[in-house]
């Protein structure tokens, strides 16, 4: 079980939030280039180790969490609001 | 009764003579006293036979004396609380106590299905995948019929479990699993400087060893080293013990989970008291002392009852007072067993001689041979002898060269000690194996919240232990903020005998059945042979032989499995590798798990404001998500279909009323709500004027359909949204990950209003007249509230909102008001729609109507659908800027023109029956599923048609009206012909709903 650090709420655990995927991938385009819009929604890395995410705190304050959490030990490194840059420890 | 223990000590153990107690066993009753297990309690009394095992049903004994024990597995309990594989060592006496041996038949003496034994053939490594290659015959005439039944544990209870089970949620700083010497040693380090902690000791009483071995500490007796510090403990308000709970899982960020048996009797016999709790617990940090586990020797015949673990007979003695036996061989490969020897000598028993793998006598066997104790060295067992009850062992030197035949009638064996690595790998890492010690260590923790100490942490030596854990629990408490006072002394272990290294024989020579894994009835030659057939890699063997894949996951068996392996291979056992425990760590009932979440408080029940009516007014209910909405009123004798046709008719002729409050109502507000709702629908919501409704469909970004609903604009930056029930939450999602991360820049924000806004549709031709009724103030002409208009009345202190939509094709309208004021507005309207005989109707009803229109629901938006698969063709390609999912919505495969497209289907002959799911065919003989042409998603028996009708999906639907096709559904052997026409039955010019 997964415990994450909610910026707008604090510590809570996995269970109020909903995964929602890769956060480092851009929504797709409204409009323009049907290659681009594929990619987004369907091309992911699935990297083994340090993956920018989507939690939503469903069960909380309803805001998409943006989490850099390691696919691999499952460490959280930090979280932040979604435009916030998240960098891997070094 | 006879009240006579044949094999209890006269004095001596932590047992309460002054209470004892009857367990019932195999039908028979035993006489023990509290503070038994019912392990110690049946060999008190003699009992050495108590299971068979789990293919060959050869006898089995108790082996260890705790959550190892692979062996004594029993029954316990009857009905609905019988639970089979319940571990006899772990399983306190209480009187009256229900207990049976298992996999027996039909007694345990004589065991007919012990002809196992010798259809071992059968039975080998890889028995189940082997099974695969055989003729189906087989299948069907041995091996379901006889293997199934022969091979297996226990029965579990056919009836739900009748008891209460919690969860418990706790935090802590330092959270220490096991109470034994190490345990208590860090407890009271880490709770020194004030840290909150946590300690969990599986056993009823802390002390672990040191409650009962004959060790002194600071000068004194163990024990009463372990009460001191047990009490000093509970004195501390930092400080909570847990006992009778085992940590069972370490999980990630600190959370880990322990089961705690709340009741000593597992019959509930106190029924406002939980079976158990699972503890769910938020620490910071995690010190492991659950000590260490003795490896089985493994030689021929093994498994005999009377083989016990060295160290399981010496707490048999010293804590239950019981020896179990009369006469004792231990056979050891290192130091620890000689105290159980002379512990055994101590009590009177006859110690024949220890048998010491090793070939030269150390201090221990000095000791012995003082006390007048024959020690063999270079001596292991060859085979034991004895069938139901050891009679003797033959043993043999290291070479596998005879030696000497003793009798006796229990064998203490030890084959080393193995740290308990069951919780310190759960998190992945591997073990580590270390020569020195001849066991596999957990894997280094230095960067993880996690310490080990004692002999979890291959730490044997007291005094060792001792000080590590002093130092493990400062450091732990230091970590979180609580520094511990510097001068924290370790407790002193009286003197021990400096140690001398142990051997490690791998298998003793021999060419019978020695078995590795106990439980699971894996023998040295299964992994030999199973190495031979390629099954090399350590996770293979365990897969393949089913090593250590037993209810104790390999407690005992795990190691030698792997020595024997890395031999075969001629590897060194570190290249061989262990395999992973993973949570739990013991079993877990699966009701600790649901915990209070049972029956009704499985999931929430969502009501409307308006439940309380629907059952008064009888209504048969249906869930929908978790919400509870009247599907009919019948009324008299009418069964449903009969209500659903009256409830529908009244809609087309008079007025009907229902509750459509689980809806999802979503508020959408800001300056940028109204460019918001047109980059999220197919549909612009721009120009919607204020005052006025808009069906709109909304698409996920891969293009396919996600939802659809009506619109409603309050003001230049205020809208309210409706979704499907289904969807609701999913809307949510959607709409707020756009507006807080794909499109930040726009002024918006969403919110839920579903559960603030009661709302009835009011549909038929006679709906204007009784809301007229209802609401005498209020202009309700077409010029005033046209269709996809609404109105704000007050309804009395509080606002009324009166939209014109419709989904049954009728005038009708929706009407909202705020949760709280619901059923007397419902109520309100139900008066005023007397004089036209006003009808409640349900879900069955309104899914007629919509059928019966042509309008698409859930079976119809099944995440495969397009806009132009549901007719929304024209809207889409309407829309000038872009929206989510268009671009996608785009590609070829969704873009197909010949794609199924939605159709009504009729049947021909006007009796025929239709059903969701049938398939349409041009040709029914003979056809597969490549020959379908689309599917009916929707069907309805229409009062309106007076037939059956359906609304499906046709390949280019939308260009054969008329055409005949057969409707097949196999799964009743039905053919119905059909033909296509509009989905539209009713009305389709649209004249009725604009009154
Ligand atoms: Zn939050």
């Amino acid at each position: 079980m997964h415990r994450i650090d909610c910026p707008w709420c604090g510590l809570r655990d996995e269970a109020e939030f909903q995964y929602q995927g890769d956060a480092s991938v851009a929504p797709p385009p409204l409009e323009g280039d049907i290659d681009e819009a594929m990619a987004a929604v369907y091309l992911r890395e699935n990297p083994r180790g340090w993956h920018q995410e989507w939690w939503h705190h469903v069960a909380g304050c309803r805001q998409y969490v943006r989490v850099l959490r390691h696919t691999g030990s499952h460490e959280v490194a930090a979280t932040g609001w979604p435009d916030s840059r998240l960098e891997p420890p070094a | 009764m006879s009240m006579v223990q044949p094999d209890r000590l006269e004095s001596g153990g932590t047992i309460d003579r002054g209470r004892p107690l009857t367990v019932n066993f195999d039908g028979r009753p035993y006489p023990g006293y509290a503070g038994d297990t019912l392990a110690s309690l049946l060999l008190a009394n003699g009992v050495r036979l108590v299971g068979r095992s789990f293919k060959y049903h050869r006898p089995r004994g108790v082996l260890g004396a705790g959550a190892e024990e692979p062996n004594a597995l029993v029954e316990l309990g009857v009905g609905a609380r019988r639970e089979p594989n319940t571990r006899a060592t772990l399983v306190e006496a209480v009187d009256g106590l229900v207990a049976r041996s298992q996999n027996r038949f039909p007694s345990l003496r004589h065991d007919l299905l012990a002809v196992n034994g010798l259809a071992h053939r059968f039975l080998v490594a890889g028995f189940y995948y082997k099974t695969f290659m055989w003729p189906a015959s087989f299948w069907e005439s041995v091996y379901e019929r006889q293997i199934r039944r022969a091979a297996g544990l226990g029965r579990a209870a056919a009836a739900p479990d009748p008891d209460r089970y919690e969860h418990v949620h706790a935090h802590a700083d330092v959270v220490i699993a096991g109470a034994g010497a190490a345990g208590l040693q860090a407890a009271l380090a880490a709770a020194a400087g004030g840290a909150r902690v946590l300690l969990l000791e599986a056993d009823r009483c802390p002390g672990g060893r040191l409650a009962w071995e004959r060790a002194s500490v600071n000068g004194r007796p163990a024990a009463h080293w372990v009460a001191d510090t047990v009490s000093r403990l509970e004195g501390m308000d930092n400080v909570r013990i847990l006992r009778r709970t085992t940590l069972t899982s370490v999980y990630d960020h600190g959370v880990t989970s322990a089961l705690e048996q709340v009741a000593g009797d597992p019959a509930g016999s106190d029924p406002a008291l939980p079976r158990q709790r699972l503890w769910i617990i938020r620490g910071r940090r995690l010190i492991v002392a659950s000590g260490a586990l003795e490896r089985p020797l493994v030689f021929d015949d093994n498994d005999r009852p009377g083989v016990m673990l060295a160290a399981a007979v010496r707490s048999y003695v010293n804590r239950y007072a019981v020896a179990p036996g009369r006469s004792f061989l231990v056979a050891t490969t290192g130091d620890d067993a000689y105290r159980t020897a002379f512990d055994l000598q101590d009590a009177g028993r006859t110690v024949v001689a220890v048998a010491d793998a090793r070939p030269h006598a150390g201090a221990m066997a000095e000791a012995a041979r003082e006390r007048g104790i024959r020690v063999v060295n270079d001596a292991l067992p060859a085979r034991a002898l004895g069938r139901l009850q050891l009679r003797g062992v033959r043993l043999q030197n290291g070479n596998g060269a005879p030696l000497e035949e003793l009798a006796c009638d229990c064998l203490a064996v030890s084959g080393g000690f193995s740290p308990d690595l069951t919780l310190s790998t759960q998190m992945g890492e591997r073990p580590v194996w270390s020569e020195t010690l001849g066991c596999f260590l957990p894997p280094p923790t230095t960067d993880q919240p996690v310490e080990v100490v004692g002999a979890a942490a291959g730490v044997l030596e007291l005094q060792a232990a001792f000080s590590g854990a002093v130092d493990a629990g400062a450091r732990a408490a230091a970590a979180v903020g609580y520094p511990v006072p510097a001068d924290m002394p370790p407790a002193t272990a009286g003197s021990s005998a400096p140690s001398d290294a142990p051997a490690l024989p791998v298998r003793c020579p021999g060419r019978g059945k020695a078995f590795v894994d106990f439980q699971n009835d894996v023998t040295a030659d299964d992994v030999r042979l199973a190495n031979q057939e390629g099954f090399a890699s350590v996770e293979h063997l365990k897969r393949y032989t089913t090593l250590g894949m037993g209810t104790d996951q390999g407690k005992t068996s795990g190691v030698n499995g792997l020595l024997l392996l890395a031999r075969e291979q001629g590897r060194p056992p570190e290249q061989v590798g262990t395999t992973r425990f993973r949570p739990p760590a013991v079993p877990v009932a699966v009701g600790a798990y649901a915990g209070h979440r049972t029956g009704r408080a499985f999931a929430p029940i969502r009501r409307t404001a308006m439940d309380g009516w629907h059952r008064r007014s009888g209504a048969s209910f249906i869930e929908a998500g978790h919400w509870l909405r009247p599907s009919c009123y019948p009324r008299g004798d009418e069964d449903i279909a009969g209500a659903t046709w009256r409830e529908a008719l009244a809609v087309r002729t008079g007025v009907g009323i229902c509750d459509v409050s689980t809806l999802g109502k979503i508020d959408v507000m800001g300056p940028d709500a109204a460019e918001f709702l047109t980059r999220l629908y197919i549909n612009g919501f721009r120009k919607l004027a204020v005052g006025r409704v808009r069906y709109g469909a909304m698409l996920r970004p891969d293009g396919h359909l996600l939802d659809d609903g009506t619109t409603s604009r309050f003001a230049e930056d205020h809208f309210v949204t409706t979704t499907t029930t289904a969807n609701a939450a999913r809307v949510l999602a959607h709409m707020e990950y756009h507006a807080q991360v794909a499109w930040p820049d726009l002024d918006v924000a969403v919110c839920s209003a579903t559960e603030q806004w009661a709302t009835m549709a009011v549909a038929g031709p006679r709906s204007r007249e009784t809301l007229q009724l209802a609401f005498p103030d209020a202009d309700l002409s077409d010029e005033a509230l046209p269709f996809m208009g609404f109105l704000e009345l007050d309804g009395g202190g509080f606002p009324l909102r009166v939209f014109r939509i419709s989904f049954s094709g009728e005038l009708a309208y929706e009407v909202s008001v705020p949760w709280g004021h619901g059923e007397p507005i419902w109520c309100r309207i139900m008066a005023a729609g007397a004089p036209f005989d006003i009808t409640p109707y349900g879900t069955e009803a309104l899914s007629v109507l919509r059928i019966e229109k042509g309008h698409p629901a859930g079976p119809e938006l099944d995440g495969r659908t397009t806009a132009a698969d549901i007719g929304l063709g024209e809207m889409f390609a309407k829309q000038k800027t872009g929206f989510v999912g268009r671009l996608l919505a785009t590609r070829p495969g969704l873009a197909d023109p010949h794609r199924p497209r939605l159709v009504g289907l009729r049947p021909v002959d006007p009796a025929g029956r239709l059903r969701g799911g049938a398939h349409l065919v041009a040709d029914a003989k003979g056809c597969g599923i490549e020959d379908s042409q689309g599917w009916l998603s929707s069907v309805c028996h229409s009062p309106q048609v007076e037939s059956w009708i359906a609304l499906g999906f046709l390949a280019d639907g939308a260009r054969r009206t008329g055409e005949v096709l057969h409707a097949v559904f196999p799964l009743r052997g039905e053919t119905v012909a059909v033909e296509v026409c509009s989905p539209c039955f009713v009305d389709p010019e649209g004249s009725r709903l604009r009154g």
